[in-house]
């Protein structure tokens, strides 16, 4: 009735944050998805029996309670393995995104820079994405030695190229900002130049394409052991865990759903999060509508 | 138009090139002796020193480059260090079922994606913008090997609609060769469908909020015509790169279908040589794949000059 009465206290921080997750039930169960994954592969030791242990008397034994899941074709924990195979996904995940990021942004930024450097780089960009990525890092995990260091190698360099070109893009337009020409103008250049005006503008774009690259990442490490490729095949991995079941895969299908599902559903919520990361980012896109 | 058409030859030639070095070295700069490969446990080190000299691995790096590119350009890629048949020889006997199931996912891809991404666009933001939408995440962020034995076992093993593995050759009758690739091809369509169905609704929306679709809009032409008419074909340049450059991206996946369906195409072969560390057929494969991808992409650019005639300048 009265002013008084519309006049409204600032929402608390919980009631914000509710408020937030109404909106975007996809952003929250994404996160929340991550963050059981990386808890998993933290805590694996305290969630489950041993992986390795071979018995080759309870092979293929259906779920029971010392292993809920039942057991593989050399009667090894399915449940134990699944989960310890968490460790190899967010590992190799989030190691390429970050190496991705430090090498595709420091590449990037000299290309977008250096007028002949740059063209350099694009053609040796040009050529490295003419070779199909999962080829290319089969064909250097193989000749590497077997270890999660050759296979994070492996899938790092095929990724590079692609965050260059567009960091290098990102710089392309920036140089022409005013801001960026004023603070040449003034004498800046050289680090401060990039750390201060040329960075920031970066930080969007590339913290999207990280995550895509996070994501492909987990596909290329599991196709890798899929293949059997890279890491040895007693380390748990789900890619290997679905190359074990591929023998049984007519009688025990189940073996291969496990491992497959979990694989889809990391997958899946690091993809939904670079899509809502890059919308986000993006204001012009919410703005356009259909016919 | 022949000047841009000739620039686009041309500069798909360096490439080449950067790629050739770049696979060599890949292959040439990692540790291990071919030779005792080759040689295997029981030879001399006699019969390894007559290897390395048959092969030219005693010649510095540049020259066995030289020599390894040069016979490449003559369509001479080697001879395999396990079977001993020359590489060329291998791809040529393996590239009918790659080449039939890429032909058959690129069409699935085609015929699924494109649709989708216009009613995207058509009905954007409505809840069929965001089924399909997410449709599309999903049909990327589940592996092609995952979409693979799902489809075998719903399909094959349980309704026995397809064989559950295998390629039935052209020769034997292409009905049966359709049958034997269908479930491989609608696998690798997934991931393939998913990425053209973003960027056709991206590239659409861009184009259906410009000025002339408003003006069609105010002359009362019906809505399909807009949109197949009007909107998709200015749509088109980006719908086309990006079936160009994910190519590369449907090359990796057919690696892994044919390992998961076991078609014994080119992907198959390159798997079972990288197992056998037989270098001569994973520089050449890549070598292949890498020759076919740039000369499709080469393809795309020109057909550009058609779908936009601003090109020709």
């Amino acid at each position: 009735m009265s002013v008084i009465e519309t006049h409204r206290t600032a929402p608390s921080p919980v009631s914000r944050w509710l408020d937030y997750a109404r909106r975007n039930p996809a952003t929250v169960i994404c996160c929340a998805l991550l963050l059981a994954f990386l808890l998993i592969a933290i805590f694996a030791p305290l969630l489950a029996g041993d992986p390795l242990k071979i018995n080759p008397a309870l092979r293929l034994k259906p779920p029971s309670d010392d292993a809920i899941w039942g057991r593989d074709h050399l009667g090894r924990d399915v449940f134990a393995r699944a989960i310890y195979g968490t460790r190899v996904s967010m590992l190799v995940g989030f190691s390429v995104a970050i190496l991705v990021t430090l090498f595709g942004v420091a590449i990037g930024v000299y290309a977008g820079l250096s007028p002949i450097g740059g063209a350099v780089v694009m053609r040796l960009t040009d050529a490295m994405m003419a070779i199909p990525a999962v080829l290319l890092a089969i064909a250097f995990a193989s000749l590497m030695n077997a270890g999660l260091l050759t296979v994070i190698i492996a899938i790092t360099i095929p990724e590079v190229p692609r965050m260059v070109r567009l960091v290098r893009s990102v710089v392309l337009g920036v140089r022409q900002q005013l801001h960026v020409t004023a603070a040449i103008s003034i004498g800046t250049s050289g680090l401060p130049l990039v750390w201060r005006h040329i960075l920031p503008n970066t930080l969007g774009p590339v913290l999207v394409q990280a995550t895509y690259a996070c994501a492909s990442a987990i596909i290329a490490s599991a196709v890798l052991s899929f293949l059997g490729v890279g890491l040895s095949p007693e380390v748990p991995s789900w890619g290997g865990m679905m190359a074990d079941a591929r023998q049984q895969f007519r009688i025990h299908p189940i073996l291969m759903l496990y491992p497959g599902v979990l694989l889809s559903l990391l997958v899946l919520a690091v993809n939904i999060l670079g899509d809502r990361l890059s919308d986000a980012l993006d204001q012009r896109k919410s703005r356009r509508s259909g016919l | 138009m022949f000047a841009y058409l000739a620039g686009r030859v041309l500069s798909a030639i360096p490439i080449l090139v950067l790629v050739a070095v770049f696979i060599f070295s890949l292959v040439n700069l990692t540790p291990g002796d071919p030779a005792l490969l080759i040689a295997g446990d029981n030879a001399t080190p006699a019969q390894v020193e007559q290897i390395r000299e048959r092969l030219h691995l005693n010649e510095p790096l540049p020259t066995r480059f030289a020599i390894w590119a040069g016979n490449a350009l003559r369509l001479d890629l080697g001879v395999s260090i396990y079977s001993g048949q020359p590489v060329t020889r291998l791809i040529a006997q393996r590239i009918e079922p790659t080449f039939v199931l890429a032909t058959v996912t690129i069409i699935i891809t085609v015929l699924m994606a494109v649709p989708l991404g216009v009613i995207a666009s058509w009905k954007a933001n409505s809840w069929i913008d965001r089924a399909i939408m997410g449709f599309a995440v999903l049909g990327f962020s589940v592996p092609v090997f995952v979409i693979g034995y799902l489809l075998a076992y719903v399909f094959s093993v349980n309704l026995k609609w397809f064989p559950v593995q295998g390629y039935s050759p052209l020769a034997d009758g292409p009905l049966d060769t359709l049958r034997s690739v269908t479930l491989p091809a609608v696998a690798l369509a997934m991931v393939f469908a998913a990425l053209i169905a973003r960027v056709t609704r991206a590239a659409m929306l861009e184009v259906l909020n410009e000025n002339h679709i408003r003006t069609a809009r105010a002359k009362g032409l019906p809505t399909s015509r807009i949109l197949i008419v009007h909107a998709l074909k200015n749509a088109g340049v980006p719908v086309v790169t990006v079936i160009g450059i994910g190519l590369a991206t449907l090359v990796g996946g057919v690696v892994v279908t044919e390992s998961v369906f076991n078609i014994p195409g080119i992907g198959r072969l390159t798997v079972d040589a990288i197992t056998r560390r037989d270098y001569p057929i994973v520089q050449g494969v890549i070598l292949f794949f890498a020759a076919v991808l740039i000369i499709i992409n080469v393809l795309v650019d020109m057909s550009y000059a058609l779908l936009d005639p601003r090109v020709k300048g």
